[in-house]
């Protein structure tokens, strides 16, 4: 028998379903607007009061604030009368999204096939978009107003946040972190790579102090607080079984999932019984986070699932 | 697996959905608070959890709104702020009359995580100085008076990772006293239930938890349960109920076929 069978196998199973994916979307496009996106225009106009406060105007002036939105039109909604009309219009750009998204959505689920040019294609697209992004974002939103605004805040506020107080003057603290950041850059200089370690052990630094604080306070005080329960509880009507057992049970978990990390002591005899209870309390917990896992997963799934049948196909209508 | 998910999606099956203690705990925790409290809502996931999170993020936006809560949205991760918008847009278009600035309002993504949770828990200002739009926070009525976040009723986290819910925890409610609530991740949500009810007064784990949340507000205000699009987590736990049994019988079935090997050896 040849040992590539499994994999001739897998790759007809693969070509049946594409092969059936193809032929529904044909059918699809043919029976219904598969993969289009319809927008309906809404005109928005202000109008300024005497006082030059705006509100929204149904009949603008010269002078008022006027734009054009776009709504995408539901399936529900989209008639023939409502295209024949002109008050829905194919949005083209819209669309070349829809099925860039879908496209992009299958190339990334064809990884179930195995690895492959398209889903690497898409892999770096999503790394290098998402990395755009942030950084833009990081310019706008961090750059921008916290040290550039505090450097030179006429400029700022004059070029870029007309919003921002700019009376306070330059804060020259602020030069250094801008110091750690050009030393940051170092890291990228064939010679002088040493001097971005410092601003790196600055931030490990200020993080592993931070942090420290946070998981003592929350973590380690708050926890140990609210471990310690009494372990017979009565309410108005006397004695209460199952928060009385759910106190036990938290102590006795507690306690013996403490005696498995403790090392100190052989586990043997009543320390190690002790100790297997704690692993058994410790694999229930993973099983409950790899259970919750699975679910998350399906629920991504599902979700590319319901853009493809729904937005896409129009298999599900849109509301 | 696929055909088990998908075929649930198209047959559009929905399960009646029983809401869990942890589910009222968070739903009593936003309903209970009077009209027009301000709630802090950080949206600390990207794209990659949209599928297991913008539903629940939707049902929050969606009560605070009919309760007529003040929002305050922020987030500590750069794709946060996207999906931020997408509750706005819920806002927009569901609740014309809430008016931005006076309703609701949008602080950019700030870098830091932690570091942005410890200084505004003593100076709003001090890391936003303007709303997404940029107007001043002493020009919005809604946070010319607010000087930091200890003024909240209330934060709700959305978390799938660092930062999130453990550093609202660690730098936001247990030092302040401020009442949090999360909606995290299925992976988050074990490390996340001890802090009940001390740290945090409830946990919503995942899209089942969310199909309960939703479940909830259901009950408390038709006018949200007559919404098709209210209905997002309710209706993605018709392919988990199929997927899930699915695996149950694979295990089953595997375990069976691993004993009577096993038996057929030793004989």
């Amino acid at each position: 028998m040849s040992t590539d069978t499994p994999q001739k196998s897998n790759a007809l199973i693969w070509g049946i379903i594409f092969l059936v994916g193809a032929i529904m979307l044909v059918w699809s496009m043919t029976t219904s607007r598969t993969g289009q996106v319809w927008i309906t225009p809404e005109q928005q106009a202000f109008t300024a009061d005497a006082e030059g406060k705006y509100s929204a105007t149904d009949s603008p002036a010269p002078g008022d604030i006027k734009w054009t939105t776009y709504n995408v039109v539901p399936d529900s909604e989209l008639t023939q009368e409502a295209i024949d009309s002109g008050s829905a219009t194919l949005s083209w750009s819209r669309t070349i999204g829809l099925w860039l998204s879908a496209i992009f959505t299958l190339f990334i689920l064809s990884f179930l096939v195995g690895d492959n040019p398209a889903y690497k294609f898409a892999e770096a697209m999503v790394v290098g978009t998402s990395a755009g992004y942030v950084m833009v974002i990081g310019l706008w939103d961090v750059f921008v107003p916290l040290l550039w605004g505090k450097l030179m805040p006429g400029f700022v506020q004059m070029a870029f946040l007309p919003g921002m107080d700019a009376s306070g003057g330059t804060q020259w603290l602020y030069i250094v972190p801008a110091i750690l950041i050009v030393m940051l850059l170092f890291q990228l200089m064939p010679a002088g790579g040493w001097i971005s370690r410092w601003p790196i052990a600055f931030f490990i630094g200020i993080t592993a102090g931070y942090r420290m604080i946070g998981y003592v306070e929350a973590d380690l005080v708050a926890q140990i607080r609210a471990g310690i329960v009494p372990l017979w509880i009565t309410g108005e009507s006397g004695f209460e079984f199952w928060p009385t057992f759910n106190a036990i049970l938290l102590t006795v978990a507690t306690f013996s999932a403490m005696v498995y990390f403790f090392f100190s002591i052989e586990h043997k005899g009543l320390v190690g019984k002790t100790a297997r209870l704690g692993i058994w309390f410790l694999m229930i917990t993973f099983g409950a986070s790899f259970g919750y896992t699975v679910m998350g997963r399906i629920a991504l799934l599902a979700a590319r699932l319901e853009f493809l049948f729904g937005e896409w196909l129009h298999f599900i209508p849109t509301s | 697996m696929l055909l088990a998910v998908a075929i649930p999606i198209l047959m559009k099956t929905v399960f009646p959905e029983v809401v869990s203690k942890q589910a009222k705990m968070v739903f009593d925790a936003i309903d209970d608070l009077p009209d027009g409290s301000r709630i802090l809502m950080s949206y600390d996931f990207d794209p990659a959890s949209q599928g297991e999170l913008l539903p629940m993020a939707q049902a929050f936006t969606r009560h605070c709104s009919v309760k007529g809560h003040k929002q305050y949205y922020m987030a500590l991760w750069p794709l946060g702020s996207p999906m931020v918008d997408l509750s706005i847009d819920t806002i927009e278009s569901e609740y014309p009359d809430m008016v931005y600035g006076e309703d609701y309002v949008k602080f950019d993504y700030k870098t830091g995580g932690e570091a942005v949770i410890r200084m505004i828990t003593q100076d709003l200002r001090g890391m936003f100085e303007l709303d997404s739009k940029g107007v001043s926070l002493d020009d919005i009525p809604m946070t010319k008076n607010v000087k930091n976040i200890q003024d909240m009723d209330l934060i709700i986290n959305v978390s799938a990772g660092d930062p999130g819910t453990k550093q609202w925890v660690q730098f936001a409610a247990t030092p302040f006293g401020i009442k949090t609530v999360s909606g995290c991740t299925g992976v988050q949500a074990p490390q996340m239930y001890p802090y009940i009810p001390e740290q945090l007064a409830g946990v919503l784990g995942a899209i089942k938890a969310a199909a309960e949340y939703e479940a909830a507000i259901d009950i408390a205000y038709p006018s949200i349960a007559a919404n098709p699009k209210a209905q997002e987590a309710k209706r993605r736990m018709g392919p988990q109920l199929v997927a899930h049994c699915l695996m149950i019988i694979l295990i089953l079935i595997g375990n069976w076929i691993f004993f009577m090997s096993r038996k057929r050896g030793q004989a």
